[in-house]
C-alpha cells in the first residue's frame, strides 16, 4: 500500500526583546546561572507578572508577516505542570483566543508551485528556565536549576497539518524562519534554541481522507534534523503498519545522533495541563489602530522584495532569492545597486565575491569590511576600463583585508589596465622573439598555441595589460 | 489612656506635640504584646529590634518637623506580606524558614510614611480558613473570650486590635477573612475594592478575590490607611489606575439621604437572635440620621458559597504550585525528584490546604472543567450583576458580616461545611470586585462583638467610610474595649 504522510509544525520562536515577557530582567545568552532573575521569574511568592508590550509589538508583526488576524481581546492562560525548571508551577501561555489566529504561508513546491500552508495559531508565552547535570561545583551529584531563560519571550507558531513531505515541511520551516529574522524580531539561532521546532507525524494510506494517528516528535533543532526525523518518523509508522501495528498517539524523542526518534511518554503518560485564564493579568485589548499602526512599520517583507527585484530590477528567479535570503543581505545589494546602477553586475559580485569572502572569514553580511558604496566604486572602475575583471580581483582580495577604497589600491600598487597598442606591442614582440618555436607551430595551423602567448604577455605585464587588446594585437601579429 | 490603646489619631497629635516619642510608644506596645500574647497568640512573629529601629528613625522625622499621620505608628501585618528579611511564613509550615528578598508594595508605602513595624501576625495558613484554627503556628484566641475564635483568616490582624498589640494592622480578605475577624473581635475592617491596593507582594491564595486592606480602633484610622494604601503599582496589573481621594475629608459629610439597601437575601431565618437585634438597632440608627432604606434583592445570593469554593480553589491550586521545595522552602528529604516533591507538599501543608487544593485541581481537571470552572465563572458574572443592578437603586447596604457571632474554638474545625457557612455573607462581595466594611454594632448577650457590614459601589469606599463614620459618632461600640 501507498502511504501520504501528514505533517503540521509547531515551531518556538524566541523573541529579540531587551527584557523578559513579564519582568525587567535581561535575556543575554550566557550569563552567570541566575544573575538574570528577579522575584518574577523565579517565582516568588506574592510576585506578579507586568506584560512586556515589545512582546506584543513582536507578536503583531509576526502575525500581520503571515496573514493571521489579530485577536482584539486575547487572553494569558496558565499551563499548570511540576518540573525544577519551572518555577512556579505553571507557565504562563496563551491559550483560548491567542493573539493571532487564521494566518497562512504561501510556499514553493516541486516545480515553483505555490502552496498554501495554514497558519492555525500564534501564541505568546515564557520560557522555563534549564536543568543543569553534572556541572555542579559543590558536593553530591545533584541537578542545578538555572533561571536565566525562566520569563524569555516566546511565539509559538502553530501550522495546520497541511505540510505532505519532509521537504515541503523544511521549505516552510525555511520561509518561517525568514521571516521571523527578516522582522527583526528572532535572531534566528538554531543551535542556541531561538528558534525550535516540534513536529506532527502521521501518515494515512493514499487516498484516504482519514487522518491517522500523531506522533509529536520532539527536539528537531536544524533543517537538517527537521527532514532526517520527519523521514525516519514517517518510515517507522509505515513499517509498524505493514507490520500488522497500530500507531499510537505519543510524543517522541529525536535523537540527532543516531537520526531516529523514540518514545517519551504516550498518551496516557501526557499531562492534563489544566489551563485557566491567569487572573493575574487583564485581558489583552490590540485595538484596530494599533493593528494598523504596526501594519505601517512593516518592513517589505522577502516575498515581496524578491518580486520587486525580478519585476524593477530586471534579476533572474534565482538570483532574487539568493540576494532576499537575508534582510541585511538584500538592503546591502539595493544599496550597492543605487550607487552603481547595474543590478545584475551588482548581485554577480555579492554571489561570487563576496559569499566566497564572507564564507571564508566566517563574517556575516552585516559586518562586511567592504561598503556596498566601495564595491559600486570597484565596479566602476571595471566599467570605465581603468582595470580588468581580473585584477578587479586582487583590488576586491586587498579591500577586504585594509578597507581602503578601490582607486587607492589601483594607485598605490599601479594596477592601471595597459591598453597602450604601443607598450603592449613591443611585449608581443619580445615574446614572439623569444619563442619562435611556438610562433612557426601557430603559423603551421597549430592554433591552440594562441593561448600561450596570451598568458606569456599577461603574465610579462604583470597583469595589467586589456586583454581585449592583447587579443587583438597578437591575432594581427601571429598571422603575419 | 494607656499608649496602646490610642487610635492613630490620638498617638499622631501625641507624637506631633512631643509628649511621647515613637520608641516610647513602641516600647510600651512591645511590653503589651508579651503581657497578653500568651492569651491571645496574635504573632507568628515579633520583631522587637525591628521595631525600636523604626521608632528611632520616625522620631528622627518627627525631630525634623516630618510628621505625618502615620510616622512612627506602632503597627503590624498579618505574615501573608512579604517584609524583606523578615521570615515570611504565611501561616504554613512549608515557609518556616522563608525570608523574602523584597517587601510588599503595601507595607513599603505604609513603612515609606513612617510606620514601624511590631510584627507578623497569626493567620489561616495560606488565608485559608475563618477562625485561624488552621495556622501551622498556633490558634489565636478572641481577646473577648479565650475561649473562641478570633475569625480569619486574617484572625490575628483582628486580635492585635482588639487586644491592643497594635495601634492597626493589615489583613487581606478573600472571602471575608478581613470583615469577619473584625466582626467577631470588635474592630473595623475594611475590604477596598479590587484593584485599588496593590496584591504584589502579597501572598497570593486566589488572585481573582484577594485584596489587602486594614484593621483598626475606629473609621478614621481606616480612612488613613486606605489613603496610604490606595493607588496603582505598575508591579501588579490588576491594580487600577483611579484617582485616590482623600477619604478622611469626605468623612463628616453625614447619610442624610443616603439611600441604604437591604438584600432580602442577607436576611434570613438562621440569623442569630442577637445579630438579628443588631442589626434591627443599626438601621434605627441611620433612619435618625436622615438615611433612607430602600429594600433590595441579589437574587443569585444562594450560589456565592459554591461559586466562590470552585473559583478560589481553581485559583490556589495553581498559584500553589511553586511551593515544590526547589528553590525556598521546606525540602524533604527524598531520593529521587518525585518524591521530593510529594514529601515536601505532604509534610510542609496543613489539611485544610490540601483540601482546597485537590478540589481546585479537579474543578480545572479535563473533562471537569467546563461544569465546575467555567460555570462558577458565569455564576460570578450574575452575581457581579446583582450588585451593579441592586447600586442603580441605592447607594450602600447595609448587612450583617456573619450568621453568628464568634463560635468557640474546635466547634467546626472537623466540619468544613459548616465553616464555609461562617462567610455566607461576606463572599458575594469578593466575587462582585466590589468593597465592603465591617464596623462595631453591637454584643451578643454574652459579651461578644457583633459587626455591620457596609457595602459599597466599587471604588466608591468614600461614601463606605462616611457611612460609617457616622454610625460610630452615633454610637459607642466600637469604644468598648476586651478585657484583656
Amino acid at each position: 500500500m501507498k502511504y501520504q504522510p501528514v505533517i503540521g509544525l509547531e515551531v518556538h520562536v524566541q523573541l529579540l526583546t531587551e527584557s523578559k515577557i513579564f519582568c525587567g530582567c535581561s535575556t543575554t545568552f550566557g550569563a552567570e546561572p541566575n544573575s538574570q532573575t528577579c522575584p518574577v521569574c523565579l517565582g516568588l511568592p506574592g510576585a506578579l507578572p507586568v506584560l512586556n508590550k515589545k512582546v506584543v509589538e513582536f507578536a503583531i508583526k509576526a502575525g500581520l508577516s503571515t496573514n493571521c488576524s489579530i485577536t482584539p481581546r486575547s487572553i494569558f492562560a496558565r499551563k499548570n505542570y511540576f518540573y525544577p525548571d519551572l518555577p512556579k508551577g505553571y507557565q504562563i501561555s496563551q491559550f483560548e483566543d491567542p493573539i493571532c489566529q487564521h494566518g497562512w504561508l504561501d510556499i514553493a513546491v516541486d516545480g515553483g508551485e505555490l502552496k498554501r500552508i495554514g497558519i492555525t495559531r500564534i501564541h505568546m508565552e515564557e520560557d522555563a528556565g534549564k536543568l543543569v547535570h553534572g556541572e555542579l561545583s559543590g558536593p553530591g551529584d545533584g541537578s542545578g536549576v538555572d533561571l536565566n531563560r525562566a520569563c524569555t519571550p516566546l511565539l509559538e507558531v502553530v501550522s495546520e497539518p497541511d505540510l505532505r513531505s519532509s521537504d515541503e515541511a523544511v521549505t516552510y520551516l525555511k520561509q518561517l524562519h525568514q521571516i521571523v529574522t527578516w522582522l527583526g524580531i528572532c535572531d534566528g539561532n538554531m543551535e542556541e534554541g531561538s528558534f525550535r521546532c516540534d513536529a506532527n507525524v502521521s501518515v494515512m494510506p493514499v487516498g484516504s481522507n482519514i487522518l491517522g494517528t500523531r506522533a509529536e516528535i520532539k527536539n528537531v533543532n536544524s533543517f537538517k534534523f527537521v527532514k532526517q526525523a520527519i523521514e525516519y518518523e514517517i518510515q517507522r509508522q509505515i513499517d509498524h503498519i505493514e507490520d500488522g501495528g497500530t500507531v499510537v498517539q505519543e510524543t517522541r524523542l529525536f535523537d540527532p545522533n543516531s537520526g531516529t526518534t523514540r518514545s517519551m511518554r504516550s498518551k496516557e503518560e501526557a499531562h492534563d495541563y489544566r489551563y485557566f485564564p491567569d487572573p493575574d493579568l487583564v485581558p489583552l485589548v490590540i485595538s484596530r489602530e494599533w493593528v494598523e499602526r504596526s501594519r505601517l512599520e512593516l518592513p517589505e517583507l522577502p516575498e515581496q522584495r524578491r518580486q520587486r527585484f525580478m519585476d524593477k530590477l530586471g534579476l533572474p528567479l534565482y538570483d532574487a532569492e539568493v540576494l532576499t535570503a537575508s534582510r541585511a543581505l538584500a538592503d546591502y545589494f539595493e544599496a550597492g545597486v543605487a550607487a552603481h546602477g547595474n543590478a545584475k553586475a551588482v548581485g554577480n559580485w555579492i554571489m561570487g565575491e563576496i559569499t566566497r569572502a564572507l564564507n571564508d572569514s566566517g563574517t556575516v553580511i552585516e559586518a562586511c569590511p567592504i561598503s556596498p558604496g566601495l564595491l559600486a566604486e570597484l565596479l566602476t572602475l571595471i566599467d570605465n576600463g581603468t582595470i580588468s575583471g581580473k585584477i578587479a580581483k586582487t583590488v576586491f582580495d586587498e579591500m577586504w583585508r585594509s578597507g581602503k577604497a578601490p582607486q587607492a589600491i589601483v594607485d598605490e600598487q599601479g594596477l592601471v589596465q595597459v591598453s597602450d597598442s604601443g607598450a603592449i606591442e613591443s611585449l608581443i614582440d619580445e615574446i614572439m622573439a623569444a619563442n619562435a618555436g611556438q610562433v612557426d607551430e601557430y603559423r603551421g595551423g597549430k592554433e591552440k598555441v594562441f593561448g600561450f602567448f596570451v598568458g606569456q604577455v599577461m603574465k610579462a605585464s604583470k597583469g595589467k595589460a586589456n586583454p581585449s587588446v592583447v587579443n587583438e594585437l597578437l591575432l594581427h601579429k601571429l598571422k603575419g | 489612656m494607656s499608649i496602646f490603646d490610642m487610635t492613630i489619631h490620638e498617638l499622631h497629635t501625641a507624637l506631633k506635640e512631643k509628649q511621647i516619642s515613637s520608641v516610647e510608644a513602641t516600647a510600651a506596645l512591645l511590653e503589651r504584646i508579651e503581657a497578653v500574647e500568651p492569651h491571645v497568640g496574635s504573632f507568628i512573629t515579633v520583631t522587637p529590634e525591628q521595631a525600636l529601629a523604626d521608632a528611632k528613625t520616625a522620631d528622627h522625622l518627627i525631630a525634623q518637623g516630618q510628621c505625618d499621620l502615620l510616622t512612627g505608628i506602632p503597627l503590624a501585618v498579618k505574615d501573608i506580606f512579604l517584609t524583606e528579611g523578615i521570615r515570611t511564613t504565611c501561616g504554613s509550615r512549608i515557609l518556616h524558614n522563608f525570608i523574602p528578598p523584597y517587601s510588599a508594595t503595601s507595607w513599603e508605602k505604609l513603612r515609606d510614611r513612617g510606620a514601624v513595624l511590631l510584627g507578623k501576625l497569626n493567620q489561616d495558613e495560606f488565608a485559608m480558613g475563618s477562625s485561624n484554627e488552621s495556622s501551622a503556628y498556633g490558634i489565636t484566641r478572641n481577646p473577648w473570650d479565650t475561649t473562641c475564635i478570633p475569625g480569619g483568616s486574617s484572625g490575628g490582624s483582628a486580635a492585635a486590635v482588639a487586644a491592643r498589640q497594635a495601634i492597626a494592622t493589615l489583613g487581606t480578605d478573600t472571602g471575608g477573612s478581613i470583615r469577619q475577624p473584625a466582626s467577631h473581635c470588635g474592630c473595623v475592617g475594611l475590604k477596598p475594592t479590587y484593584g485599588r491596593v496593590s496584591r504584589y507582594g502579597v501572598i497570593a491564595y486566589a488572585s481573582s478575590l484577594d485584596q489587602v486592606g486594614p484593621l483598626t480602633r475606629d473609621v478614621a484610622d481606616c480612612a488613613v490607611m486606605l489613603g496610604a494604601l490606595a493607588g496603582h503599582d505598575p508591579k501588579d496589573s490588576t491594580s487600577v489606575d483611579t484617582p485616590v481621594p482623600d477619604y478622611s475629608a469626605s468623612l463628616r459629610q453625614g447619610v442624610k439621604g443616603l439611600r441604604i439597601g437591604l438584600p432580602k437575601e442577607y436576611f434570613i431565618d438562621g440569623l442569630d437572635p442577637d445579630v438579628q437585634k443588631a442589626m434591627t438597632a443599626a438601621i434605627d440608627t441611620y433612619r435618625r440620621l436622615g438615611a433612607e432604606f430602600v429594600d433590595i434583592s441579589l437574587p443569585h445570593t444562594d450560589y456565592a458559597v459554591a461559586t466562590y469554593y470552585l473559583i478560589a480553589t481553581a485559583e490556589a491550586s495553581s498559584n500553589l504550585a511553586r511551593y515544590d521545595g526547589v528553590r525556598f522552602g521546606h525540602r524533604a528529604e527524598a531520593d529521587g525528584l518525585l518524591e521530593m516533591y510529594t514529601k515536601s507538599r505532604s509534610e510542609g501543608f496543613g489539611s485544610e490546604v490540601k483540601r482546597r487544593i485537590m478540589l481546585g485541581t479537579y474543578a480545572l481537571s479535563s473533562g471537569y472543567y467546563d461544569a465546575y470552572y467555567v460555570k462558577a465563572q458565569k455564576v460570578r458574572t450574575l452575581i457581579m450583576n446583582d450588585f451593579s443592578a441592586a447600586f442603580a437603586h441605592v447607594d450602600v447596604m447595609l448587612t450583617p458580616v456573619a450568621p453568628t457571632p464568634a463560635f468557640k474554638i474546635g466547634e467546626k474545625i472537623n466540619d468544613p461545611l459548616q465553616m464555609y457557612l461562617s462567610d455566607i455573607f461576606t463572599i458575594p462581595v469578593n466575587l462582585a470586585g466590589t468593597c465592603a466594611m465591617s464596623i462595631p454594632a453591637g454584643f451578643s448577650a454574652s459579651g461578644l462583638p457583633i459587626g455591620l457590614q457596609l457595602i459599597g459601589r466599587p471604588f466608591d469606599e468614600a461614601t463606605v467610610l462616611r457611612a460609617g463614620f457616622a454610625f460610630e459618632q452615633a454610637t459607642e461600640w466600637h469604644t468598648r474595649k476586651a478585657a484583656i
